[in-house]
């Protein structure tokens, strides 16, 4: 039996390594038991964290989730000695049963194929499901020319969020003959509310490392370099390791697998900069300067890090090159759209039901993966609106779930594919809060090397903050767009010019909200604090003291049996005594 | 700060280590001072200045990229740091509540460190657990789906832990 533990960020911020000590401590009481214990990536359902995944003899294997210690035990007892599984946690069992089953059912699997089913610190179980056959198949039956049009003829687009086509840029970067050329692996996930590229990258990082050696070939880069967000410590210790293990077998280092091919791979950590993530910015950032974008053209193509031609592309869209090339451009193009070819994963999270990493064909509708997947809301209260894009991205309403995923038909929305961040909302959230909220966000994360990002962003935050005060004007809101329309034309990097879009796209379908909070000064969301106002209604309080105890600033006073007061000056409407109350005396507005 | 008196002390050990890893030469800037934040828990004064002596890299250089990203600190820290994750998973679930919670508490705003030196409070912009919004971590160990009422709890555990030790 083998008994595999999730291990990725999410696994082990809800309690993993307490569960993994309690199976380890129980193998050692047992010597008999035949168990191999391993552990395992990101499984995908977030949701039902920390997970284990119990493989029997025969090869099925049985997903739990939710479990602590004590549940550790019971299934250690019942299934691993006694061999009948514990129902009640199991999540879904891998013939496709199971209660929880249809959140991977519902999803195709190419990138993350790997995720979660193999320990990422062993390169023989990554090979066993196929890592590295594609970079075999490049380097012993293809020329760098073959390789390119390969990628070309996919029909694979950057997957980081501006979604330039793959092949093309790959095509740029051959072109130049250079005595060195750099290939680099856009790690810096920066986007709030995204987590795809440290869940691929922790749970098969070899999927990675094997699309950069392709690439490599491919554009007669000899040198690579790997740029990883700090604050994703677990991803960058599984790469250097897996960069050891590929070094040891011949994938990495010289006269790859007998070629005359060499390669060599670092990893650069980011220092936290959010600009960074822009490839001209991320390549000054690993020249050691301050991580500011350039102008383009020079593309990084012609001149690039350090001056020499250079090829940037995102972590999910290098996970794609081997399966690409070991199955051929044909079978990846029969998946998705028209124009968008391939799956693409979405980090679904927010108020929903069931989040998580999501991986689906392009072409699926919205409403596939907020509610057939993800199981709705997480409140119960009617769905609102999803954000896609992060800072750069927009925010798609209930009215139009059925949008299909694709580049072009998400653009024409306002919302834009992105990186992959899907931030579900219900009615309780307040969209112009949301515009707030990203342009807080890139304000303080503007480089500040352009005027129109620096100041541009500060006067629209500027403008936002007032309207959420009850401080709007008349007039805001025209002022609000042509400040965006300036940004949008005008600033130097693509941070910059797609800054504006969370509020565009509120502004185009809420924009109702936004008159709300400035002619009358309401947040119909009531989540604007400085526009509610909670109250009690003395006829249906009967006393009970349950609010004045829960309120956490003693804002609540009144004897037994009486009806209660709001000390208003005091409230700091955190809404405790609103779903305190049992009796529904406490009104918001 | 002073260096009088470090001269001949152990003080300038762990710099001398950290920069034998390097050829010091600009583009080793950011992962020097990585490894020197983590040997002396922020960039003194003293050791920016010999960073630059040895480097022949200008101080003006060093503090441009120092101030530049936000993992870089030119003050000591509280002996435990707190992050409030502001993701926007975090954000439409309430960070900003957790956030007042936890500032109530320590009686301290967003980036400052208590009086005794026990807590520094620091918003990040994503932690990346998203499925456990809101979030905060206390050095780096994450508490997740968290209230107001939850945090104050966790806060108090934490320091009443810390005093047993």
């Amino acid at each position: 039996m083998k008994l595999m533990i999730g291990l990725g960020s999410c696994g082990i911020a809800s309690g993993g390594l307490k569960v993994k000590d309690t199976f380890s401590a129980m193998a050692k009481e047992n010597p008999d038991i035949n168990l191999i214990l391993s552990e395992t990536g990101c499984m995908g359902m977030c949701y039902k964290e920390p997970m284990i995944e119990l493989i029997d003899d025969d090869g099925l294997g049985t997903v739990y989730g939710g479990v602590t210690p004590e549940i550790a035990k019971e299934i250690f007892e019942k299934h691993i000695i006694g061999g009948a599984p514990v129902e009640e946690y199991v999540v879904m069992k891998r013939d496709g049963s199971g209660p929880e089953a249809g959140f991977i059912t519902q999803q195709q699997r190419i990138v993350l194929s790997r995720c979660g089913r193999i320990n990422p610190e062993s390169l023989d179980e990554a090979m066993a499901m196929g890592a590295y056959k594609g970079l075999e198949k490049a380097i012993k039956t293809m020329t760098p020319a073959e390789v390119v049009e390969e990628v070309l003829a996919s029909g694979l687009k950057g997957r980081g969020g501006a979604g330039f086509p793959t092949g093309l840029k790959w095509k740029f970067a051959a072109a130049p003959v250079s005595d060195q050329k750099y290939i680099i692996c856009n790690a810096d996930e920066g986007d709030p509310g995204a987590f795809m590229d440290r869940s691929i990258l922790e749970g098969d990082p070899h999927s990675v490392i094997e699309g950069l050696v392709i690439g490599g070939y491919a554009i007669g880069a000899t040198e690579g370099y790997i740029y990883a967000r700090a604050e994703y410590p677990i991803a960058i210790k599984r790469l250097e390791i897996a960069i050891k293990r590929a070094e040891e077998r011949g994938f990495l280092g010289d006269n790859i697998l007998g070629s005359d091919f060499s390669f060599h791979l670092h990893i650069k950590q980011g220092a936290g900069a959010f600009v960074c993530g822009e490839e001209t910015a991320l390549i000054a950032s690993i020249e050691g300067q301050r991580g500011m974008p350039r102008m383009r053209p020079p593309y990084p193509a012609n001149k690039g890090l350090f001056a020499k031609p250079s090829n940037i592309n995102n972590v999910e869209t290098l996970a794609n090159i081997g399966w690409i090339i070991l199955n051929g451009a044909e079978k990846f193009a029969s998946i998705g759209t028209e124009k968008s070819k391939g799956t693409k994963v979405f980090a679904l999270a927010g108020k929903i039901k069931n989040g998580g990493l999501v991986e689906i064909p392009i072409g699926a509708s919205v409403k596939d993966v907020v509610f057939d997947i993800g199981g709705g809301t997480s409140s119960g209260k009617p769905f609102k609106a999803v954000q896609m894009g992060g800072p750069s991205g927009g925010c798609i309403p209930a009215n139009l779930v059925d949008t299909v995923i694709d580049y072009d038909t998400l653009a024409a929305t306002g919302a834009i594919m992105g990186s992959g961040g899907m931030i579900v909302m219900d009615e309780d959230n307040c969209m112009v809060d949301i515009a707030r909220y990203f342009l807080n966000f890139t304000q303080s994360e503007s480089c500040g090397k352009c005027t129109f990002c620096k100041i541009g962003t500060k006067r629209m935050l500027e403008i936002l903050e007032r309207i959420t005060k009850g401080q709007g004007e008349q007039g805001d809101i025209e002022k609000l767009e042509l400040l965006a329309d300036q940004i949008k034309r005008n600033a130097l990097c693509g941070l910059g010019q797609t800054a504006p879009n969370p509020v565009l796209t509120t502004l185009r379908y809420f924009r109702h909200e936004y008159e709300a909070h400035i002619r009358d000064k309401k947040c119909p969301a009531h989540q604007c604090k400085p526009l509610i106002i909670y109250e009690i209604d003395p006829e249906k309080c009967i006393g009970c003291t349950v609010c004045a105890k829960k309120c956490p600033v003693d804002a609540i006073s009144g004897s037994l049996k009486s009806p209660h007061v709001i000390d208003q000056p005091k409230c700091i409407k955190c809404g405790t005594c609103l779903s305190a109350c049992k009796f529904g005396a406490i009104s918001v507005d | 700060m002073c260096n009088c008196g470090k001269e001949n002390s152990k003080y300038f050990e762990p710099f001398e280590t950290v920069l034998s890893e390097f050829k010091g030469e600009e583009p080793d800037l950011i992962p020097i001072l990585q490894r020197l934040q983590d040997a002396y828990g922020y960039l003194p004064e003293d050791i920016i200045r010999r960073l630059s002596e040895r480097t022949g890299i200008f101080i003006s250089r060093i503090l441009g990229v120092a101030t530049f990203y936000s993992q870089f600190k030119l003050k000591p820290s509280g002996k435990h740091t707190i992050k409030v994750c502001f993701g926007t998973a975090c954000h439409v679930i309430g960070a900003e509540t957790i956030a007042e919670a936890i500032c109530d508490e320590l009686g301290i705003a967003l980036g400052e460190t208590t009086e005794d030196g026990e807590f520094t409070l620091e918003s990040v912009a994503c932690l990346g657990c998203c499925s456990l919004a809101p979030v905060i971590t206390i050095d780096d160990e994450a508490y997740g789906r968290l209230t107001p009422t939850k945090v104050r709890e966790v806060i108090r555990n934490f320091k009443k832990e810390a005093q047993a030790v």
